[in-house]
């Protein structure tokens, strides 16, 4: 192996760490939304800063790799693509952080009536199960199940302007629950951008295994050979 | 833009040994090609081609066609090849300037070529060191003897010699390769600034090199021509396997 190979081996190893994490962030968000958990969605808070470390890690790690190695061809597109889904994967982290924020900001148990109606846990689980698959897309090369991404978003973006509406029915319906109400708002348009970046981080995916920029094309050019 | 050179199914035997397998590619006119490789690949021989250096050699045997503005230059009157050469200069790895004062070895082809209009030489001279890039360091001591440049100056002084007789085409054969960093900055300058007026094909063993400044880069292994294309597509996506073992340095 060479020193090169072992520098973008460490790369790769800290690049899954940190998706490994903000996966699992995002799914004790929701755990803590649905039962209520506060001490789970404190540790959702506190975590957000090793997502950050992570970030700092791998922008450190392509700096490095850059100035002293000039990689070029599959191992420079490693290295753009690793930092651009870095920065992707902060902001979900982000995200799963101020969605667990709302859930301690909760001055009671959300009513599981509006948890369903509003569809956030399923849009949650889709959310959830997007970033993992570019997880296991990236690990194992599949650019077929990265592709998958731009279909999958299409639910959330439904979900998403399906809210207002439905959120106000519930305020409707359950006066004493408005203010969860409102919350619930909150995560859904946070969570809707959870898609927006497992896109992104699908056109890093194919954009390092196939050497296809797919940034800014039409729809069908992106779903390809899916 | 127009094809300045082009090979077509050139093949080219050193006695038993194949060194070029039907190499066929076009050299457009004011660019500048990189030939990269493993070393014995073929890359020197193929430079080589261009001002029939490779006929010096013996026992070796050409085919196919190697066009210069369209005209085979291995069908060409043996009257005519050192026509040939004066259209085509060559920069080799070391410096290598004549025993002779900064001014005569930048004279010398004009001499050798019959030009005795001292004026005329004088001005030859002083165009091409300055487009060398080195007028301002030698022009008080161009009585001098050469050797006492330095060897990045003298690399210079060896592509003002060849850009004196005003060739076309400039060959250079790891030009750099023996050369500090800074002289190496300035020659990989200079080719830079030479493309807009010559053609120019380089061989190296520098990959950075290449990327820094050719135009095309052809990739040759075992006397094949694997991969021909821009630079920049041969250093992000090159399409053959083996181009991307070779730059990633995964070779063998």
């Amino acid at each position: 192996m060479t020193h090169l190979d072992s520098e973008l081996r460490i790369l790769k190893s800290d690049i899954l760490e940190m998706w490994r994490l903000v996966v699992l962030q995002l799914e004790k968000g929701k755990e803590a939304l649905t039962n209520f958990d506060r001490d789970l969605a404190e540790e959702v808070v506190e975590n957000e800063k090793r997502v950050n470390s992570y970030e700092l890690k791998i922008d450190k790690d392509c700096e490095n790799i850059f100035a002293l190695f000039q990689p070029v061809a599959t191992d420079l597109r490693l290295v753009l693509a690793s930092l651009k889904i870095s920065n992707n994967l902060e902001r979900v982290g982000d995200i799963a952080a101020s969605v667990a924020d709302f859930v301690l900001d909760a001055e009671q148990d959300f009513n599981k009536e509006i948890l369903e109606r509003t569809k956030i846990l399923e849009m949650y689980s889709i959310a959830n199960e997007m970033l993992a698959d570019t997880l296991e897309a990236f690990d194992n090369e599949d650019t077929r199940l990265a592709r998958t991404m731009f279909k999958r978003d299409k639910i959330l973006d439904k979900i998403d302007e399906a809210a207002l509406d439905l959120v106000y029915e519930c305020i409707i319906t359950y006066p004493e629950q408005a203010r969860n109400s409102l919350l619930v708002m909150s995560m859904i348009r946070k969570l809707e951008r959870v898609g927006d970046m497992s896109k992104n981080i699908a056109e890093e995916i194919i954009f390092y295994f196939e050497a296809k920029v797919l940034k800014h094309k039409k729809k069908k050019q992106k779903e390809g050979d899916e | 833009m127009a094809n300045k050179l082009e090979t077509i199914d050139v093949n080219l035997h050193y006695g038993d040994f194949h060194a070029l397998k039907g190499i066929s590619l076009a050299i457009p006119d004011h660019s500048v090609t990189a030939l990269i490789g493993p070393s014995g690949c073929g890359k020197s021989t193929y430079l080589r081609l261009f001002n029939r250096m490779n006929d010096l050699i013996p026992n070796t045997k050409i085919t196919g066609q190697v066009l210069m503005d369209g005209e085979d230059i291995y069908k060409i009157k043996s009257s005519k090849i050192d026509h040939l050469r004066r259209t085509v200069g060559m920069v080799f790895q070391k410096p290598n300037p004549f025993p002779k004062s900064i001014f005569e070895n930048v004279a010398y082809g004009l001499r050798v070529n019959g030009i005795s209009d001292n004026s005329f030489i004088e001005n030859q001279v002083e165009k091409t060191l300055r487009q060398a890039v080195l007028w301002e360091e030698v022009k008080d001591k161009l009585k001098k003897s050469a050797f006492e440049l330095s060897g990045g100056q003298q690399q210079r002084l060896c592509i003002a010699r060849a850009l004196a007789i005003e060739p076309t085409v400039i060959l250079m054969d790891e030009p750099a390769s023996a050369l500090d960093p800074i002289s190496t900055g300035k020659i990989e300058d200079l080719i830079f600034e030479l493309k807009n007026q010559y053609t120019i094909i380089i061989v190296t063993h520098n990959m950075q090199q290449a990327g820094r400044v050719s135009d095309y880069t052809g990739f040759f292994y075992l006397g094949n021509l694997i991969e021909f294309d821009k630079t920049k597509k041969i250093f992000t996506s090159p399409s053959k396997r083996e181009t991307e073992n070779y730059i990633t340095g995964r070779f063998g």
